[in-house]
């Protein structure tokens, strides 16, 4: 008997082959007479382009071919998924043609016999531009006085929103207090540890495309470039090998991926393009990139009455996949853990000369957080109260949940007080802020800072998604007993090979060894979403257990039938006769051991009742076929399309405890506790590993990143060695634990985890450093909080303070 | 990140390698480690025509004791000198400055010579070799050159080598009477180089400074020696109040380096701040 792995720390299946340096990325397929690409990006933010010249670069030995924007121009335009009434889309051509509107923007790719001659043939181009003034900006892109990037559309507002619901007005005269602040989110590079890269294959015989691709949404990747380049999508086959990181980053289609296919078609060679680190900061997209003003209004008793967000975002030049619906997922999460009457959000998109934003993990959910986040702590400040004692008055109770927002959502299920309890006690925290006080008249500046959050997983009901929100999987039991799982997700990191293995290997009774998961190859694979929206669990790993319903019912009857009962019953890998015990002195041995093949001689006869039969047993009847119940066809596979009927809505509490160098503003950490609850958990290690990550990307935001462009539209940020990732010296120990409140939403009860790190502690960390220098009267501090912006504020404020 | 075509020659001798350089001049780049010339060569900020490795010249690599100085070959890795018995021993100062260095793998592979010459201006050596008060011993086809540290770092990636000549071995004096040393660094968060590094050398006799070395690094366009510090130490007592009003003077009548993550105004007070808590170790090190 196989023992039960699901709530179990096993440890991840994956790793072996990821350790030892043994797993496939696009960058090892080499395929025989592949050519190279590389491409020519605009040096520009905003430019004319008045004449390409390639003569020179043709000439170079081994430049076979080189394409500019007037090549192209069969190719179809980069899509955009999402809509919103109203907006504008300029079209988004694979190569600039008439103008460049990003530093990084691809002018002309060279097709050449090696990597070398590529980027030397990059040299050899020649671009006439006339450079036009930059829109760096979001805010004042929006000015009427703004040079203006799309001309054809007179203005550079790509769409205004207003979404929410309740009396935002009447809420605000009803407050006792009404707090304004502008808030910051800068924007990010989500930095995925292997940068894109695509090879295209084309078989003129067979008329087939293959594309091997760095994406967490293999079969909408082929759906999209089928479309882009016209070829018929049953022709293209995407392939998917190990994606080193994805972040949202690979949640997107790019021109890259349809020009690589074109210009195999085109040369009749295989083609491979790796990008580069400097390519990937100037052309992948970038996250965040919003410029707020919130006002909330609240009681003297710390009771909200009503929230009010406008704000800036920051579309880039162009849409990727997903760029202009970020903002509104920010519009959904604004009420946070909180009971608000009123929220409104008035967003104003803007195009700027920069790169595209689009989802960078957590995508417009940690904006909404932060925002939140930081408005509760405002209220605290504002009314001289704990941040806690604001959180709690203002939390729904367990028992009103399914809890409906002001922003149009239910929440599925919480329990924020027992959260936020677990973590208070695992603090200490009233003794936290007594030794703050004792530090205080010391003159150290000691801070802590609370965030009680709640975000949207499982993404998502297709209702609420541009291009479907369920997922696929199908489960097979191979003649040998072993089990396969095709799923339509995309795990490009989150450990899903593990975790699927597991549910599968609970509910059919095997090993988590006799597992397998296959996912992103579109001829294998029946169609999926991907994964992303820490949605992979949540609603792919759901489609796994609604498969293996499936494929257990019919099993079921097929043991029924070789056991000559009316029904059976199964546990522990065994179908006994429905009223029977499948332990117990007179079960068999497996007729088919493992690792052996079937002999026709090994075929279970059917037995009579009171005996068992195993699930490899019954796998292998159904492939053999000798005898089967009426009706019944051969083999022993199931697929399931899933579809969740809503979002879910994983909570918790990060606590961050710092002390801030008083000489140099250097911010150092004490503590940082985490109670995070995403349902029920198949594999508390990929928890934490999830929840591990993404407090780190959050310290990078809240401390360290930030994509800078100057005025003039040039990416100062370009390399890794200005632009700062958290490095693992940097991070403190991190204390976790969790709570468990299961989702009613689907039936494993869980909730996804991917994001909550990032989600929960860029407020809990700039919350402690506020805390810190609140002698001094600091309320806010915009990110990344860097050293020298807390020195500069304790210089200033030091003579009259603490 | 792909550097333009070049040619690579690995020298087997020193004399091997100053006839190639003296034979491809400017086209030539010495390949010392290459933690930063590559870098520089795969964004085509630099595209020598020709690589002269010194990796495989034997006899470049070494820490001894001789004539009274301790003598580090040029092509010693950082690694090797942070594990070096003979220098945690005899001058602690440079095992504690390479252990700031870099990361593993470029602490690994990159030379103190490499990096020596590059004259990277936030780079760590340079704080520690002037604090040390060190000579750079040049190699031509004229025969050796010995250059004062102080000589040495001329300006921004730019020291006082003369084309032709190689830099070969570091000579560290042997410490008199008491000696206390110190390297502490504030790390850029992205590329790890020093926002600030201060390397102290300090020697006491009879209760006074008798000799003071402060090299600071990452402030100013090149690394130099805080004379003004230096001035305000020696001769005293090393008591909190005068280490507090010597380190106020680090960043004295230097151009001060401004950049995204310290302006000038903030580089010098962590300057300040920074050479303080060096001299308060090094202070407490003596021994």
């Amino acid at each position: 008997m196989a023992e039960k792995t699901v709530g179990k720390p096993i440890k991840r299946t994956e790793d072996p082959r990821l350790i030892q340096g043994l797993a496939h990325y696009v960058d090892d397929i080499r395929l025989p007479d592949m050519l190279h690409a590389a491409f020519l990006r605009s040096i520009h933010a905003h430019a004319r382009i008045k004449k390409v010249d390639v003569t020179a670069a043709l000439k170079l030995p081994g430049v076979v071919a080189v394409y500019t924007g007037k090549d192209t121009q069969k190719i179809g335009a980069v899509p955009c998924g999402a809509a919103i009434s109203d907006m504008k889309v300029p079209e988004h051509k694979v190569l600039a043609t008439n103008k460049v509107y990003f530093v990084g923007h691809p002018v002309a790719v060279v097709v050449a016999e090696n990597k070398f001659a590529a980027r030397d043939a990059l040299d050899l181009i020649d671009v006439d531009y006339e450079v036009l003034p930059a829109v760096v900006d979001e805010e004042k892109a929006a000015d009427a006085k703004s040079p203006v990037i799309h001309e054809q559309f007179g203005t550079n507002i790509a769409y205004k929103l207003t979404a929410g619901e309740g009396d935002v007005d009447a809420g605000m005269k009803a407050a006792d207090k009404i707090i304004k602040q502008k808030i910051l989110n800068k924007r990010l590079a989500p930095i995925a540890m292997e940068p894109r890269g695509v090879v295209a294959r084309y078989f003129p015989g067979e008329q087939e495309l293959t594309l091997w691709t760095s994406t967490q949404i293999p079969h909408l990747c082929r759906t999209s470039v089928a479309v882009m380049l016209g070829v018929p999508e049953n022709k293209l086959r995407l392939i998917t090998p190990e994606v080193g990181g994805g972040f949202g980053s690979k949640l997107n289609v790019y021109a890259e991926e349809a020009i690589l296919g074109w210009a195999a078609m085109q040369t009749g060679h295989p083609v491979k393009w790796i990008e580069g680190r400097r390519e990937n900061m100037q052309a992948t997209i970038h996250g965040r990139g919003q410029v707020g003003y919130v006002e909330i209004g609240c009681k003297k008793d710390g009771t909200m009455t009503a929230l009010r967000y406008n704000v800036f975002a920051d579309m880039g030049s162009y849409f990727q996949l997903l760029t202009p619906a970020i903002p509104t997922l920010t519009g959904l999460m604004l009420s946070g853990c909180y009971k608000i009457p009123a929220i409104q959000m008035n967003v104003t998109a803007t195009f700027t000369n920069k790169m595209s934003t689009d989802a960078y993990r957590g995508a417009g959910r940690p904006e909404a957080t932060y925002v939140i986040e930081r408005a509760a702590d405002l209220v605290a400040a504002e009314l001289g109260m704990d941040p806690v004692e604001v959180r709690r008055k203002n939390f729904p109770q367990p028992n009103e949940f399914p809890f409906k927002t002001a922003t149009g959502l239910f929440y599925d299920s919480g329990n924020y007080q027992g959260a936020l309890d677990k973590a208070l006690k695992m603090a200490d925290y009233t003794k936290l802020r007594e030794d703050q006080k004792k530090a205080r008249k010391e003159g150290r500046l000691v801070g802590i800072g609370v965030s009680t959050y709640v975000e949207i997983c499982a993404l998502g009901p297709s209702s609420a998604m541009p291009a479907g929100g369920w997922e696929s999987a199908t489960v097979r039991v191979e003649p040998t007993g072993k089990v396969t799982i095709l799923t339509g997700a995309s795990p490009h990191g989150q450990g899903e090979e593990t975790s699927f293995a597991q549910i599968a290997a609970d509910e059919l009774g095997v090993s988590v060894n006799d597992v397998t998961v296959i996912h992103g190859d579109t001829a294998i694979v029946q169609y999926g979403i991907g994964t992303f929206g820490s949605r992979g669990l949540a609603v792919g790993g759901v489609a796994v257990y609604m498969a293996i319903q499936k494929l257990k019912t019919k099993a079921g009857k097929l043991a029924a039938h070789l056991l000559q009962c009316e029904a059976t019953s199964f546990s522990d890998g065994k179908f006994c006769e429905a009223d029977g015990k499948a332990k117990g002195a007179s079960v068999p041995e497996p007729v088919v051991p493992m690792g052996q093949a079937p002999a026709a001689a090994a075929l279970p006869e059917p037995k009579p009742g009171g005996k068992t039969v195993t699930i490899q047993e019954v796998a292998l009847s159904a492939h053999l076929a000798k005898s089967l119940p009426e009706d019944m066809e051969p083999g022993l596979s199931a697929t399931s399309f899933y579809e969740p009927k809503n979002f879910t809505f994983p909570f918790g509490t990060h606590i961050a405890v710092v002390e801030i160098d008083r000489e140099t503003g250097e911010i150092h950490f004490d503590r940082y506790i985490a109670v995070d609850d995403c349902g029920k958990q198949i594999n508390p290690m990929l928890v934490h590993g999830q929840v591990h990550g993404g407090i780190v990307q959050s310290m990078g935001q809240a401390l360290y990143e930030e994509v800078v462009y100057d005025d003039q539209g040039q990416l100062i940020t370009g390399t890794l060695m200005d632009y700062a990732l958290p490095k693992a010296a940097m991070i403190p120990h991190l204390e976790l634990d969790s709570t468990e409140t299961p989702s009613p939403v689907n039936p494993l009860g869980a909730k996804g985890v991917g994001e909550a790190g990032t989600i929960g502690a860029t407020p809990a960390l700039v919350s402690a450093v506020v805390d810190a220098l609140s002698p001094f009267g600091i309320r806010h501090i915009d990110m990344p909080i860097k050293p020298e912006t807390v020195w500069q504020i304790i210089r200033k404020n030091s003579a009259g303070a603490a | 990140m792909i550097p333009a075509s070049f040619d690579y020659i690995a020298a087997k001798t020193l004399d091997d390698a100053i006839s190639l350089l003296s034979k491809h001049k400017d086209d030539a780049k010495i390949l010392a480690g290459g933690h930063s010339l590559l870098p520089a060569m795969k964004l085509r900020l630099m595209q020598p025509k020709v690589l002269i490795d010194l990796s495989r010249i034997k006899d470049l690599s070494y820490i001894k004791e001789e004539g009274g100085q301790i003598r580090i070959g040029a092509m010693t890795t950082h690694f090797e000198v942070e594990i070096s018995d003979i220098l945690r021993r005899a001058c602690p100062l440079l095992p504690e400055t390479a252990s700031h260095l870099g990361d593993m793998q470029v602490r690994n592979k990159g030379t103190i010579g490499g990096s020596l010459v590059h004259s990277d201006p936030a780079a760590d050596w340079p704080a520690a070799i002037l604090a040390l008060d060190a000579e750079l011993v040049a190699k031509s086809a004229k025969g050796d050159r010995v250059i004062k540290a102080s000589d040495f770092f001329v300006e921004m990636l730019t020291t006082a080598l003369e084309p032709g000549e190689v830099l070969r071995e570091i000579r560290i004096p042997a410490g008199k009477g008491k000696v206390g040393q110190a390297y502490v660094k504030v790390r850029h968060p992205a590329s790890g180089f020093a926002v600030v590094g201060v390397a102290v050398n300090l020697s006491i006799d009879s209760g006074k400074c008798q000799s003071a070395g402060i090299g600071i690094t990452g402030v100013s366009p090149k690394a130099y020696r805080a004379a003004k510090v230096e001035s305000a130490l020696k001769g005293n007592a090393l008591d909190a109040n005068t280490l507090g009003a010597a380190a106020a003077h680090a960043a004295d009548g230097v151009d001060v380096n401004s950049d995204l993550y310290a302006s000038a105004d903030y580089r010098k007070q962590l300057a300040a701040v920074y050479t303080r808590r060096a001299l308060e170790t090094a202070a407490s090190r003596i021994k």
